[in-house]
């Protein structure tokens, strides 16, 4: 079963047995948001919390946690991205974003008009053991599963920097 | 009060191999490993008449169907209307005209709600659904519930997913319609769809039956199931996609207003309005789907002679034989959802597999050719009552036999290896 070790690596069963940053943060002052993936009813709640959103890209995350139930790959990369993303600022959070979701083959430029950094030079953050989520772009029903926990962090960025105007 | 209604006994038997044989897409490999289709509740494969009778009228008979003076727009007509004739046929209507073809199931539901629901629900009228319901059956009503201000009331179910219907009396007073699934997609359960019928009817309400899972299934007569609307499709009966059926009465049909509007349903059209036709066309605005209709025609046809009585027999066996020889291997690793009695559910088998994801389920056994579903199967209030995000489903259909259930069964030993829980 070569093809499924590539999608199941060690680290991601590691995570996904073990996740970290697992729970809830009280709300305020952390912002709750809700992701759900209607094809296979996976559903996650990231806690995301903020010091001084108003700096904006130059915030920092002081503390993430993960709720809600899911496949091992959403799972295991909810679990990595809140250990990698945690005590950096929104920018550099942002650009890891954008880092992973060109990994997931996921372009953005082209939904955002073109502003986007070249991620390989804008790695400020290593993706390190989220390299290992790799093999899902072989399996691409699956890689929704991967990006659910992104995109529901970014919606927190978002309504975090929105509730400071 | 849980109860689920026995479906009749039946001895005809099926000749499997000789299903598998005309079905060709059986023949194909995944993965290197032989093609075991266990996701016929999603949707079925297809044998070679249906895809001949389909092919063949592309090819020597098309046309667009109905006032046209030339031999090929009567053969299409033809084909078309002998279609509705065999279905009509097949499910004990009285009259082909009372047979409406839809684009699925949904579509027909949808039907009955714009067309039957509009006109006649009002403020403070209730609608009674099941929680056993698909989505098909759910988000028509909320929507024209959210226009129309009329209450959606539920049929809440015992912990083995039947129906509870210690209160269905109360449930059913005041109650102008009663939305059901003969068989829940989810996990199986044949629901009392006649006593419903008969209950509803005392109440003063009409029964609309969501048989998707229904006919492809069980014998089906309509007036034996006391409904007065009743839907399915086309692509879960070795039909093709593209086409459903709405049946109802005729007198209901008369009665209730267009659903879509345009060409083809008309008797008249002048600048102050338009007449609509006489049914069925009343109903189907547009080129209708003619191939599928001529297919699905062929799928009825072919379901006859293998004999509703044997599909039902044969499935009810393998149900049987599944849920008895996948529990001894596993214990306690496998929980099957639903019914313990193979005997009052449909060929669908949702399950959960130790702590295993049923998307990663899915994704192992893909990988020895075994098609399984995983996910909310488009029922979330059921997954609710079930405790679950999402269920992994196994179900089967005239082409299965023991051996997909062992082939089943040899791969989720692998992913429980795999996972090693």
């Amino acid at each position: 079963m070569s093809g499924l070790e590539d999608l199941y690596r060690e680290i991601i069963l590691d995570h996904y047995r073990s996740p970290r940053n697992r729970g809830e943060l009280p709300s305020p002052p952390a912002h709750r948001v809700e992701g759900f993936n209607p094809l296979c009813g996976d559903e996650i709640v990231v806690y995301v919390e903020v010091d001084d959103a108003a700096k904006g890209d130059a915030a920092v995350v002081s503390d993430i946690r993960i709720g809600g139930q899911g496949c091992s790959i959403s799972q295991s990369s909810a679990s990595m991205m809140s250990a990698a993303v945690k005590g950096h600022t929104v920018g550099e959070i942002r650009d890891l974003t954008r880092s992973f979701k060109s990994m997931m083959s996921i372009h953005e430029e082209g939904l955002e008009g073109g502003e986007v950094d070249d991620p390989g030079e804008a790695d400020a953050l290593e993706l390190g053991d989220l390299e290992a989520l790799r093999g899902v772009v072989k399996f691409p029903v699956r890689i929704k599963c991967a990006t659910l926990s992104w995109n529901t962090l970014a919606q927190g960025l978002d309504e975090a920097a929105a509730a400071t105007t | 009060m849980p109860m689920a209604e026995r479906p009749p006994a039946v001895t005809d038997t099926l000749d499997v191999d000789a299903v598998r044989a005309d079905v060709p897409i059986l023949g194909r490999r995944i993965h290197d490993r032989r093609l075991v289709f266990l996701d016929s509740a999603a949707s079925s494969q297809r044998p070679t008449a249906v895809l001949d009778a389909m092919d063949d009228y592309y090819r020597t008979t098309h046309a667009n169907v109905h006032r046209a003076a030339y031999t090929l727009a009567e053969e299409a007509t033809n084909a078309l209307e002998g279609a509705r004739g065999d279905v009509a046929n097949f499910i004990g209507a009285a009259d082909p005209a009372e047979i409406i073809f839809t684009k699925n199931a949904t579509e027909a539901i949808n039907l009955v709600a714009r067309s039957w629901g509009a006109a006649n629900l009002r403020h403070g009228d209730a609608v009674l659904l099941s929680q056993l319901e698909h989505h098909a059956n759910i988000v028509p009503w909320q929507q024209l519930a959210a226009e129309l201000g009329f209450e959606i009331r539920w049929i809440p179910l015992t912990e083995d997913a039947t129906l509870d219907l210690g209160d269905i009396e109360q449930l059913l007073d005041g109650v102008k319609l009663l939305s059901i699934t003969a068989m829940s997609n989810v996990v199986g359960t044949i629901t009392p769809v006649r006593r419903l019928a008969d209950l509803a009817h005392q109440a003063g309400a009409l029964v609309c039956v969501d048989a998707c899972q229904f006919v492809p299934h069980l014998p089906t007569d309509v007036s034996a199931l006391g409904a007065d609307f009743l839907a399915f499709s086309g692509h879960k009966m070795l039909g093709p996609t593209g086409i459903g059926v709405l049946w109802a009465r005729r007198d209901l049909l008369d009665e209730m207003p267009p659903f879509l509007g345009g060409g083809g349903m008309i008797l008249d059209v002048s600048l102050d309005g338009f007449v609509p036709a006489e049914l069925p066309h009343k109903f189907e605005a547009g080129t209708p789907p003619i191939a599928e209709a001529v297919g699905l025609g062929a799928a009825v046809r072919y379901l006859s002679e293998l004999g509703m009585a044997a599909v039902r027999s044969h499935e009810v066996e393998l149900t049987r034989y599944a849920m008895s020889t996948l529990t001894e291997r596993f214990g306690d690793k496998l929980t099957i959802h639903g019914p313990a009695d193979a005997g009052v559910r449909g060929g669908v088998m949702s399950f959960a597999f130790g702590d295993l994801h049923p998307h990663d389920l899915s994704q192992v056994l893909d990988q020895h050719g075994v098609c399984i579903r995983p996910g909310h199967h488009c029922a979330k209030p059921l997954m609710r009552v079930l405790g679950v995000g999402a269920t992994a489903r196994a179900s089967w259909y005239v082409y299965n036999d023991e051996s997909d259930i062992d082939a089943l069964g040899d791969a989720l030993a692998e992913a429980g290896d795999f996972f090693t829980f």
